[in-house]
């Protein structure tokens, strides 16, 4: 069962000159992989994760998402393809600064057109996932970094997506700070989570089960 | 492919749109100010406006609505003689609608001469009018006698000296009681005064004036210089048909020389007031909607500028541009409403506390009140359309880039 499944995928943006970000690339990732990409800055991880998490449309190939063909799809089930199938991890957060924890969790459900009640339930469950039980009313601004990004993997965890989709995840934190969100990675990992991480930091890529690499736009893996 | 759907609830929706104006409630305040005065300045405009009609009708059909006056137009030759006849006060109070009706004028002053309480030297002369009245204009005035009584058509017909002061006047010469008969001098010539009037609902200038029965004044001091009046007190609504008809009872052969006066109808009035202050205010009260507006709008495309990055990560969770677009208008559309809501009440305060100040009744139409926050949901409405479509375009791919 793949959940990922990239054929001949690639990004050319229009001219003139057109600017290849992504050569035509092949990737498969299976359910419960933990997969890095790895690569300098302007290597085009970005424009990668754009194309993976359905922010960015390819301008040729084909791209599978739990089997489903997302190229001919019109953008409002690109959109609820988003809200059901992939769990976003930024590197800043991107938490809203005046809502606590717990409703920060709730809006990854907002809209799927869940309950509230439902929804503050999850999203609880998801901050005691991630050892933030106590912390469930806290503003972000009282919350440690390491803290904002577990509440971001709680967001998307509250959702039960297929696949998560972390972009530099550790970038805005201190080492002993990382370690302990990649050790929940790893953990979300072990109980079955699909993971795919983007970093530039290869000591990080090199936790993960399987390492992708791209240069200048080319993915080898 | 899939039954899932990207949706959000209406209640979901309401409240982030809460939570978005809530998140900072400084600006909030400051942006609800100009929505606040636009729309209570709408309201204030229309309740006073509806307070001050209400005022003037009532005002209006208790005594103007039921007087007219009858003026001579001044003859060309002099060989004429006075236009009204003799009878006109009996001519005009035949006609089916009158209450009370009288000719007055001013006697000269050079005629009547000086005016004086008490015959002795030294006694306070100043310059005082002397009107000359029928009966029937005494009671058309609508006089509250203090003392005494008025002069009637007995007086009148025998030519009696007697006069009818105003308060002010008796106290200025020297008359405090009539118990014991008082007299004035007119040009030295002795008048009783049978009455004291302290007040009168018409023609309030006669107050000031020692008033003497026409008949008397016409033996005395011959035909005016200045042309008489007429004033007659209808009954409500019978002022048009009287005005129509006063001249023809006057003098059937010559109605050309009187102008006759009636009110003004009025229906036609009240609508003047109406139309006149509201078309001003109402376009200043508009102007201030319109600034609240602008206000509100500003404030939320500032907002959708700050949050862009908020914007991008909805867009990333499931959100739809129209998603987006439909929390932003909401946002500026709850404003709005509370906007209207604040400022219906500080209109309607401010139409009470006016008319407390002046005595009126508060008048106010029911959708005045009601339609006050339609007025600001419009408004907020309006203000957020631009706003809510650059939300709605920004690009998640963008916005999410720190």
């Amino acid at each position: 069962m793949t959940v990922i499944e990239l054929h001949g995928v690639g990004l050319t943006y229009p001219g003139p000159p057109p600017v290849p970000a992504l050569q035509p690339c092949e990737l498969t990732v299976r359910r419960g992989e933990y997969v890095t990409i790895t690569g300098p800055s302007g290597s085009g991880k970005s424009t990668l994760l754009n194309l993976l998490g359905l922010l960015d449309r390819p301008t040729e190939g084909r791209y599978l998402l739990d089997g489903v063909d997302t190229a001919p799809l019109p953008e409002r089930e690109r959109t609820a393809l988003r809200a059901y199938r992939i769990g976003f991890v930024f590197q800043s957060f991107h938490l809203l600064p005046h809502r606590s924890a717990t409703e920060n969790v709730t809006l990854s459900q907002l809209y799927r057109g869940t309950g509230a009640r439902t929804r503050r339930r999850e999203a609880q469950a998801a901050l005691e996932r991630v050892g933030l039980g106590h912390r469930k009313d806290a503003l972000p601004s009282r919350l440690s970094g390491g803290e904002r990004q577990r509440v971001a993997i709680a967001r998307a965890l509250a959702g039960e997506p297929s696949l998560l989709l972390c972009d530099e995840p550790t970038g805005n934190l201190d080492s002993a700070t990382a370690d302990t969100v990649l050790e929940l990675i790893d953990t979300l990992h072990r109980d079955g989570m699909t993971v795919l991480m983007i970093t530039h930091d290869t000591g990080i890529a090199s936790r993960a089960g399987r390492v992708v690499s791209i240069k200048d736009g080319v993915l080898t893996g | 492919m899939t039954a899932d759907r990207s949706r959000i609830r209406v209640a979901d929706l309401l409240a982030e749109a809460l939570a978005g104006i809530l998140q900072r409630p400084g600006r909030t305040v400051l942006t609800l100010l100009g929505t606040v005065l636009g729309v209570g300045a709408f309201v204030a405009v229309l309740g006073l406006t509806a307070s001050a009609t209400g005022q003037i009708s009532q005002r209006f059909t208790e005594l103007a609505a039921t007087e007219v006056t009858v003026e001579e137009i001044p003859a060309a030759d002099s060989s004429t003689g006075p236009a009204f006849p003799a009878d006109a006060d009996q001519r005009i109070e035949q006609l089916n609608g009158v209450r009370n009706a009288g000719v007055y004028w001013t006697v000269d002053a050079n005629k009547a001469g000086p005016v004086t309480g008490v015959p002795l030297p030294g006694a306070p002369t100043g310059a005082q009018s002397v009107l000359a009245a029928s009966p029937g204009l005494l009671r058309a005035i609508r006089p509250t006698v203090r003392e005494g009584r008025l002069f009637d058509e007995g007086h009148e017909r025998s030519g009696d000296h007697v006069v009818v002061l105003g308060g002010a006047v008796a106290a200025r010469l020297g008359v405090t009681q009539l118990a014991h008969r008082p007299a004035v001098f007119i040009d030295g010539t002795a008048f009783t005064v049978v009455g004291i009037i302290a007040d009168v609902q018409r023609r309030p200038e006669s107050l000031l004036d020692v008033i003497v029965p026409s008949h008397t004044a016409s033996v005395l001091w011959g035909t005016p210089k200045q042309p008489p009046k007429m004033l007659i007190e209808t009954r409500l609504g019978a002022a048009r048909v009287i005005g129509s008809q006063a001249a023809l009872a006057l003098r059937a052969e010559a109605p050309e020389r009187f102008r006759v006066q009636t009110p003004p109808d009025p229906r036609a009035l009240r609508d003047g007031v109406g139309t006149d202050l509201a078309a001003l205010f109402l376009a200043l009260a508009g102007v201030c909607l319109a600034i609240g507006a602008v206000g509100i709008a500003n404030t939320t495309l500032v907002a959708v500028m700050e949050r862009s990055p908020e914007i991008g990560l909805r867009r990333a969770l499931g959100a739809r541009p129209r998603h987006i677009a439909a929390q932003f208008l909401s946002e500026s559309a709850l404003l709005g409403t509370v906007g209207g809501l604040l400022g219906a009440g500080l209109g309607t305060a401010v139409v009470v506390l006016a008319a407390i100040s002046r005595e009126w009744t508060p008048v106010m139409a029911p959708w005045t009140v009601a339609g006050a926050p339609l007025a600001g949901l419009t408004a907020g409405l309006l203000a957020g359309l631009y706003p809510a479509l650059r939300a709605a375009r920004v690009e998640p791919v963008e916005a999410l880039r720190r």
